[in-house]
């Protein structure tokens, strides 16, 4: 999968596609998700402070509703012929090698050719797929909470606060290793990496987009 | 691989909403009361108000209105109250949606009293309260408003109510959720039928007892 310039007359490679436009859409409205999330949660958390400004109940439906919405733009990427790349890189989440893991183990001070993302990122992605499910649920159980005892009503809440604390570390993890990688960062906006990149960061993935033609050997 | 961690991770999830209510109550004690306050695991009061803002009600401009079905109408100011005989004693306080903050110290006067000291007339069955927001209603029972620790509270963990948790006067219904007790408490009326409050209005049970009894060992007449 490359991509030409369109005026030149010889097929000049400009980059390597490392995500779609279905996967770059999702990403931006999870990530607009998300925030809103943030934002809605602060002075839902903190009330007794925002308390004095804001009036709760539409802050409360705001976060609700975004938390709801919050699957859908995964679900949609995933689901259709539109989610054939999206798909296939969620297989990779699954795929581990012995030496991936060894590189996990080691926190990557061990040797690695890395495939489409390192391991680091893939666990990443796992973490923030369930910490969603996770928070759907108890989000859920918060807001119908007549279905469950207060003990469990109670657990729901520790997860939920609990797991909402680690998410913002995470995401400001995923911000820092965003703005430090600046060439990864462009390929959520403009999709492409270059082939130097890929050669020195990902070469396994390089070399499999060779195998299977979608990038000329060079 | 990465199917394993997911499922991992979820369990846990699951394991945290079976156990999340014993961890934090270990953690809480074992971090003190000055992290619990900030920490997701703590005993925090979370603030609810169901209006825009906290009304502001000064000491001294503060009123009871106490009417209705009553033999002597009244009108308390907060030095009246002070004035009543007062009760303390050590309460969590419950949410419904399940946090609690267990051990606060309530002090105020038994509601029971005031309603002795108005009279309430024979036919009187339910209270309704309202709250200076001027949204916030609340019920109870007669029989229920009769419970030793069913109070008008003005003061709350050590200190004078503040404006925050519903000062300078609140409801506190010790064995009922968090919602039944009225912040900024401003008028009982002592009335023939049951009007549900707000919450109750959107869902609550009218009857909020923490042990998720209908009542029935509670005194509890003529409710669901």
């Amino acid at each position: 999968m490359t991509v030409t310039t369109p005026s030149s007359t010889s097929r000049r490679v400009v980059g390597v596609l490392r995500f779609d436009r279905v996967q770059r859409a999702a990403h931006w409205v999870n990530a607009l998700l998300f925030t809103v999330l943030i934002a809605t949660a602060i002075p839902l958390y903190f009330g007794s402070f925002f308390g004095l400004i804001l009036a709760r109940h539409p802050v409360e439906e705001v976060h609700l509703w975004t938390g709801i919405a919050l699957p859908v733009p995964i679900i949609v990427s995933l689901v259709g012929p539109w989610g054939r790349q999206m798909r296939r890189d969620v297989r990779r989440f699954n795929y581990w090698t012995r030496e991936e893991v060894a590189w996990m183990r080691s926190l990557g001070r061990s040797p690695l050719a890395a495939e489409k993302f390192n391991p680091g990122q893939k666990l990443n992605a796992i973490f923030v797929a369930a910490s969603i499910l996770i928070m759907l649920v108890t989000g859920s159980m918060l807001k119908w909470f007549r279905f469950f005892s207060v003990s469990q009503r109670e657990g729901a809440t520790f997860v939920h606060d609990s797991l909402a604390a680690v998410l913002v570390v995470v995401i400001i993890g995923h911000l820092f290793m965003a703005i430090t990688h600046r060439e990864s960062l462009r390929s959520i906006f403009k999709g492409t990496v270059s082939e130097e990149w890929a050669t020195t960061h990902a070469p396994t993935w390089l070399r499999e987009l060779r195998e299977r033609h979608e990038v000329p050997e060079s | 691989m990465g199917r394993r961690v997911f499922i991992g991770l979820t369990a846990l999830g699951a394991l945290g909403v079976a156990v999340g209510g014993q961890v934090q109550n270990f953690l809480s004690n074992a971090a003190g009361s000055g992290l619990g306050g900030v920490l997701p695991f703590g005993d925090r009061f979370r603030i609810y108000s169901i209006t825009n803002t906290y009304p502001k009600i000064s000491r001294s401009a503060y009123r009871l209105e106490v009417s209705g079905l009553v033999e002597r109408p009244m009108t308390f100011t907060l030095d009246d109250l002070e004035a009543m005989p007062a009760t303390t004693f050590k309460k969590t306080f419950q949410c419904v949606t399940g946090w609690k903050v267990p051990d606060v110290e309530w002090h105020g006067v038994q509601l029971s009293h005031i309603l002795e000291t108005v009279g309430v007339k024979p036919e009187g069955a339910f209270l309704t309260f309202e709250s200076y927001d001027g949204s916030d209603t609340e019920t109870l029972t007669i029989d229920q408003a009769h419970l030793p620790d069913v109070i008008v509270a003005y003061q709350m963990l050590g200190a004078p109510v503040t404006r925050e948790h519903g000062g300078p006067v609140r409801l506190y219904v010790a064995p009922m959720f968090g919602y039944k007790s009225l912040k900024w408490l401003s008028a009982i009326r002592v009335v023939t039928e049951l009007a549900p409050g707000f919450w109750e209005q959107n869902g609550y049970p009218v009857n909020a007892w923490l042990d998720g009894s209908t009542g029935a060992n509670n005194p509890d007449p003529g409710l669901t």
